[in-house]
């Protein structure tokens, strides 16, 4: 491997690894927040138990989402310093917004984890709220910095030099609405599924505290079902605004080869070489359908740019495909649950904590929403390549000129390795209590 | 005599305020408060290495507490000097972290460790072998940090990476090695900012200790961590005059850098003696304005230079639009958030909570 190629996988690695705990970080508060406004509205002391051993977990998850947050923020010039030098003035409104979004995360979520019985309740839940908003907040703001790589604006080049910058333009660029909304939902619903998991496993193993157990069951259905469910809707907007910005990436996303009417391409693998998939299942002129409205309409392939131009289409074809089917599960369980909520309103079907094959269901479906927003981030930014800004800069004009970049990546790599055991450490001693308790 | 007269000179003469400076000096602000407040938690960090004796749990159950619930917005302090940097100085942020790449790594991994181990020991419930461990690598990252910020502060200082030689044709070691590694300067900094922020928790500590032995402790480590501050300062100044001249002039010449020394040594004054006396709230504020007048003399001798000696503020900043919006978002920002920062830490910081601190289970 060269440098570019470890600095990119250490790019990699340490997104991959902070959007757990930044996706955590947004949606937990929202469960916990939950939780204790029931509480409040109910005096049921199970819930307000609920929320506090939930905060529990979330501090170590906020903790090694903001270090690793940090980690990232020097990253940018310490891997890209290219990138950050033209980029910085022009896609820096978003970046301080997200400073003071985190500001507003750190300070009340301080008082939300240690001052349960310091202020009243009800100032206690609103401080649970702000640290809810501002960390979706945070997240949004983020991922239109993001949005910006996609679908540069708000900058006019004349000679090669960056004039007329417009910081509030680039910061609401082309790709910002759609990308931002995608991924809160992405997060509310993995976190929902994820949580939920855990809760349906303490169930199946017939838990002594069954009423723990199905109240925070609920409180995670609430969240990851709508969230999973409104997420295909947000996909379709999704593609269609990759298909106006940035039509290579959709082609390699769906392998779609050569200009023309675009099939829709279910597994396969594709042959780069020859310009051909092989293997797939292919449903004529449905891509075209989607996007254009018309089976034959014609969609950009792969071929409508040179080899040089086009990203490494076996990743992004199989991480696109990775995170649709990974939605559709989520979305099927989805429709699921909510039928069973309607026939035990009428009376019939088992109570959650006897209805064991739904448990099953929740219980594999727990890490899906996690490996969808990785395969979808891999889409994302490897779908991008060779550019780090769209038809405006490469990714090979970015890098620090720094050698020896395999070190800083093997460092980092033992870096997070380490403190993913350590987290999985600490939150298996938490649930292994949970369950027993 | 006239070589401080052209000194003092070429000081004064850009003193044209334009919007890359408010911003440079925003950011100093924010370095201000971070040293202030994330400065004391690694200090934290350093007593819990060198807690000894009888009320060796004491001591670090008190850090731990003063710590607990505010490092994280502490720490957000850093994180908006880096933006405030990347954004409003883009060039200067793409500098930097390549030509300082390598400590700043190390610096990073410090961050990493020192946050996300005290947080696992205080999560951590179980008092075992595990969670020891935690409790090592949280205080040897609290030591370790401040020290490679301070480096990589005192190399930029010592102007030796500004933007005028050709590097792209020097060795790996020759470029991104040796301008801190064997920077005598920095290394001072360095030690410079390790005393400092432990002076700072010591002072700290001693108002929020709970009975008047445990205060004395604090008390003691605050009066050594002084001395071995004092003496950082003077071996900085010493190594200043041979490896940052225009910085050792701008420390030492001039109306203002006067009015700065005197500051600085007033406080220390103040500070010493009120710890001597036993009155700690006045050195807790006396320690506070003795690092804020330091901070601030530092920047001052590096002023009109974001990287000396040849990196100027006006030259490395970005577009006005970009910088003015950025100071409207703060301004809007600092009115929201400095309630919220007040509130916290009345939460947290009140004697009467501070005497009957409850524990998390």
């Amino acid at each position: 491997m060269n440098d570019l190629l470890f600095a990119r996988s250490q790019m990699a690695m340490s997104l991959g690894f902070h959007i757990i705990f930044a996706v955590i970080g947004i949606g937990m508060p929202a469960l916990m927040v939950i939780a204790e406004w029931r509480w409040l509205r109910t005096g049921n002391a199970v819930l307000l138990d609920l929320a506090r051993r939930w905060s529990r977990g979330t501090s170590i998850m906020f903790a090694v989402g903001a270090v690793s947050g940090t980690v990232l923020s020097f990253e940018l010039g310490l891997l890209w310093p290219g990138f950050m030098e033209y980029a910085g003035g022009i896609i820096g409104m978003p970046f301080s917004l997200e400073g003071l979004a985190f500001f507003t995360e750190a300070i009340f979520l301080g008082i939300y984890l240690f001052a349960w019985d310091r202020i009243s309740p009800r100032a206690h839940l609103f401080a649970g709220i702000l640290v809810a908003v501002s960390g979706a907040l945070s997240g949004a703001f983020v991922v239109c910095a993001n949005a910006w790589m996609n679908g540069p604006a708000g900058f006019s080049v004349i000679d090669g030099v960056v004039t007329d910058v417009q910081p509030m333009v680039a910061m609401f660029n082309p790709a910002a609405g759609v990308e931002v909304v995608h991924m809160t939902f992405a997060a509310f619903a993995a976190t929902g599924f994820a949580v939920a998991g855990v809760h349906a496993f303490a169930l199946l193993k017939r838990t002594s505290n069954k009423e723990f157990h199905r109240a925070a069951l609920q409180i995670a259905l609430v969240v990851g079902v709508p969230a999973a469910m409104l997420q295909p809707i947000s996909g379709d907007w999704s593609a269609r605004v990759v298909g106006r910005l940035q039509p290579v990436k959709l082609a390699a996303m769906e392998g779609h080869m050569r200009t023309g009417p675009a099939a829709l391409v279910i597994g396969g693998w594709p042959d780069t070489d020859q310009l051909e998939m092989r293997g797939a299942i292919e449903i004529p002129g449905a891509i075209s359908l989607l996007m254009k409205g018309d089976r034959s309409a014609s969609i950009p392939g792969l071929d409508a740019v040179s080899p040089d131009d086009r990203p490494p289409v076996p990743i992004v074809h199989i991480a696109f495909q990775t995170m649709v089917a990974c939605g559709i599960v989520l979305s099927l369980i989805g429709i699921w649950t909510i039928v069973r909520a309607l026939l035990r309103r009428r009376g019939r079907g088992k109570p959650l904590p006897d209805d064991r094959w739904f448990l099953r269901a929740i219980i594999t479906a727990a890490p899906l929403g996690f490996v969808a927003i990785e395969a979808g981030w891999t889409v994302t930014e490897v779908g991008r390549q060779p550019w780090i800004i769209q038809g405006f800069m490469r990714t090979a004009d970015a890098v620090t000129p720094m050698p020896g970049l395999w070190i800083s990546f093997a460092l980092f790599t033992a870096l997070y390795i380490g403190l993913a055991i350590a987290v999985i450490f600490l939150l298996r001693r938490q649930i292994a209590r949970t369950v027993v308790t | 005599m006239m070589s401080d007269l052209v000194a003092q000179g070429a000081n004064l003469e850009p003193l044209t305020w334009t919007l890359p400076h408010a911003v440079a000096g925003t950011m100093v602000l924010s370095l201000n408060a971070y040293v202030l407040l994330a400065g004391a938690d690694f200090g934290g960090g350093v007593w819990d290495m060198f807690a000894v004796g009888r009320e060796r749990e004491e001591q670090r159950a008190i850090i731990e507490d003063a710590i607990g619930p505010i490092w994280e917005a502490n720490h957000v302090w850093l994180i908006l000097v880096v933006v405030l940097l990347f954004t409003c100085f883009p060039r200067a942020f793409a500098h930097l972290a390549t030509e300082l790449h390598v400590p700043i790594t190390l610096l990073l991994v410090g961050i990493v460790l020192r946050g996300s181990a005290f947080t696992f020991r205080k999560y951590d419930s179980h008092r075992d072998a595990v969670q020891l461990r935690w409790g090592r690598i949280f205080s040897i990252a609290s030591f370790v940090t401040p020290m490679l910020l301070g480096l990589c502060l005192g190399t930029v200082a010592s102007g030796r990476v500004g933007f005028g030689r050709n590097r792209a044709n020097l060795t790996f070691g020759e470029r991104f090695v040796e301008p801190w590694l064997t920077s005598p300067f920095g290394w001072a900094v360095a030690l410079l900012t390790l005393s400092l922020f432990a002076f700072l928790a010591a002072t700290y500590l001693t108002v929020e200790a709970e009975h008047s032995s445990l205060s004395r402790d604090f008390r003691r480590r605050a009066l050594q961590s002084q001395f071995g501050f004092l003496a950082a300062v003077g071996v900085t100044m010493w190594m200043a005059q041979a490896s940052a001249p225009t910085l050792h002039a701008g420390l030492t010449s001039g109306v203002l850098a006067v009015l700065m020394l005197s500051a600085t040594g007033a406080a220390i004054v103040v500070a010493v003696f009120s710890l001597a006396t036993e009155r700690y709230r006045m050195a807790r504020f006396a320690a506070a304005a003795q690092a804020t007048f330091v901070l601030w003399g530092w920047a001052w001798s590096q002023f009109p230079f974001l990287i000396p000696p040849d990196g100027r503020i006006d030259a490395l900043a970005a577009s006005p639009a970009m910088l003015k919006l950025n100071l409207i978002t703060l301004a809007i920002g600092t009115v929201i958030l400095l309630p919220g920062f007040a509130y916290l830490f009345w939460i947290f910081k009140r004697k009467d909570v501070i005497s009957s601190p409850e524990r998390e289970q």
